[in-house]
């Protein structure tokens, strides 16, 4: 994985300052309603563990402290953007589209239109 | 052919020019009773046991890169029983009873070595917790006791006693645990499956499950279609990638785990012998290495390569424990993919999916599981039930709230 980390807050900083909560594609459920059991399995424990591109929830323990979301690809491990979570709108929070069903079929993402409404650069 | 000592003299009367190979390398069949996914330790115990114990032959294990590629080569070798919960226990204490009778059963040498694993402790509190896990493994009528720094002196005087913060106050030790050769149990279960009918197909990717109402009907590969009566998938690191071609998501993680092996030196380290401060562990190989490694890098991977802030970490705490080590040299470092599962213990089960089992979630410690892994999954395959050693290691427990975290850590894989 690329060494450094460009931390929006830091500037570049050493991998080994962040705590890796993981998949930043999940939302947290409510709590209450019918399906909500099955949402927080889902949540909790199901990984789309994705072979490729993924968002995932990084803290910069060692740094500002802040949380922030790392796109990344899991196989070149080569880092695309770092952005803080907060900037991140509900709903849009991941590189995967928001999960409804358990059983998505196709690991191909959408990721190319939200990162250019956000002005990332690769 | 047996291997035995008259053959090696036969052979060696011919100049050892007439030594068959180990395994056929036949092309596939277009359908078979079973088919398993993922040619490691586990796809190929498997297929043996399948084989062996239940008479199913018309079988096939479909690797998609060579036998011993994936982390059966890859890991540091360590196998032991000292689990702490019901559920893990008496598996990994079976697994254990098959190591020791591995290699008259398949015939081949695969170098087990029951030199004894100590876990150190450094305080009154850990202390306790290797009692109680002792007294556990006692209870299920496995091995276990407590040294004290006298008895470990002995066995180990290099170690690092009287640190300031973290004095070595004794150790458990099970001395039945060791070490097996990693890359001869793929090649001892690869042969003893293909003597007894099974096709091991090598460089053979699965691409794609087809499914017809709802049932598995064959695989997709590199090597077009090859239609099957049961799937069966031990794809390790790669399970949730190959159980996605099944519609399936799974409460697994892949991360990359590290290993060292040093220069090889005299004979040293006798036992296996883990720190309690930071994670590190190590024993020395028949040929004089000094094979160690530590913690996950930490973030999911599956590029079979980890980084430098792993390294240092793993070589700080190497020199904490074992001072000394600092004069020896590494000579190689590798990396493998881990299944991380949701709370650190394995899945051998059926899926949902009527005719489709899966073997999965071994994180990193499934080289010690594989005898009774393939042993439980064969089981499982063959009467669409699972055995009594596997039945708590359910892909629905993480649903139900029956979780096996053994370090209660919760369901954050990179802290397992
Ligand atoms: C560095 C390291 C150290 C370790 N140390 C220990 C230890 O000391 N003790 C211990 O008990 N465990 C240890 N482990 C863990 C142990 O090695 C693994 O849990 C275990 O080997 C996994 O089972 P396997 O042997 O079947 O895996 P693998 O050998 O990885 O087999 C899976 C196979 O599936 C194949 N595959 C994947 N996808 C496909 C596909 N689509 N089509 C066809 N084939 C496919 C792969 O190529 C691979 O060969 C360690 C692991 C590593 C990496
Ligand atoms: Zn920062």
């Amino acid at each position: 994985m690329a060494y450094l980390i460009n931390c929006p807050h830091c500037g570049q900083r050493t991998t080994d300052e962040f705590y890796i909560k993981g998949d930043a594609s999940k939302q947290r459920p409510g709590t209450i309603g019918d399906d909500t059991m099955n949402q927080w399995h889902d949540y909790v424990h199901i990984r789309d563990n994705v072979r490729g591109r993924t968002a995932e929830h990084w803290h910069h323990t060692g740094g500002c402290r802040q949380w922030l979301v790392v796109e990344r690809d899991t196989v070149s491990h080569e880092v695309y953007a770092v952005a803080p979570a907060s900037s991140r709108t509900p709903g849009k929070t991941s590189a995967t589209p928001a999960r409804k069903s358990a059983a998505r079929k196709t690991p191909a993402r959408n990721t190319t239109s939200r990162k250019t409404a956000r002005g990332e650069k690769k | 052919m047996k291997y035995s000592v008259f053959s090696l003299a036969r052979n060696a009367l011919s100049g050892h020019k007439n030594w068959q190979p180990a395994w056929r390398s036949p092309d596939p069949k277009p359908e078979y009773d079973v088919i398993i996914v993922g040619g490691g330790g586990h796809g190929l115990a498997t297929a043996y046991y399948l084989a062996k114990v239940h008479g199913i032959t018309n079988v096939a294990v479909l690797e998609k890169g060579y036998l011993g590629g994936g982390n059966v080569g890859r890991n540091t070798t360590i196998i032991r029983s000292n689990y702490l919960l019901p559920g893990n226990n008496p598996f990994y204490e079976k697994s254990l009873q098959l190591w020791e009778g591995l290699e008259q059963d398949f015939n081949f040498n695969a170098m087990v070595s029951q030199r004894g694993v100590v876990n150190l402790f450094h305080s009154d509190g850990q202390r306790d917790a290797f009692v109680r896990r002792g007294n556990a493994m006692r209870i299920h009528g496995v091995d276990a006791e407590i040294l004290d720094t006298h008895a470990l002196r002995e066995l180990m005087p290099f170690l690092n006693f009287n640190d300031g913060r973290f004095p070595i106050m004794g150790g458990l030790m099970q001395r039945r645990g060791g070490t097996v050769r990693h890359d001869a149990v793929a090649w001892g279960f690869a042969r003893g499956a293909d003597m007894r009918g099974v096709d091991v197909i090598q460089h053979c990717e699965v691409t794609g499950i087809r499914r017809e109402k709802g049932r598995v009907v064959g695989v997709e590969t590199s090597r077009g279609f090859i239609g099957c009566k049961k799937l069966g998938l031990a794809a390790a690191g790669n399970s949730s990638t190959v159980a996605k071609m099944a519609g399936l998501e799974l409460p697994i993680e892949s991360h990359v785990l590290q290993a060292f092996v040093s220069e090889g030196i005299k004979p040293w380290i006798d036992n296996v012998v883990t720190f309690g401060v930071g994670h590190f562990y190590i024993s020395q190989s028949d040929k004089g290495g000094l094979v160690f490694g530590g913690d996950i890098d930490g973030y999911n991977s599956y590029a079979q390569r980890g980084n430098l802030p792993t390294v240092e970490h793993v070589v700080e705490c190497g020199l904490a424990m074992i001072p000394s080590l600092s004069r020896a040299r590494v000579l190689r470092s590798w990396g493998g993919i881990m299944d991380m599962s949701m709370d650190g213990s394995p899945i051998i089960d059926k899926t949902g999916i009527d005719n489709l089992y899966l073997n999965a979630g071994w994180c990193y410690g499934g080289f010690k599981a594989t005898p009774a892994s393939g042993w439980c999954f064969a089981h499982t395959i063959a009467n669409d039930a699972p055995h009594e050693l596997n039945s708590q290691m359910r892909l629905d427990r993480f649903r139900t709230g029956y979780v096996m975290d053994e370090t209660a850590h919760g369901a954050q894989p990179n802290l397992h």
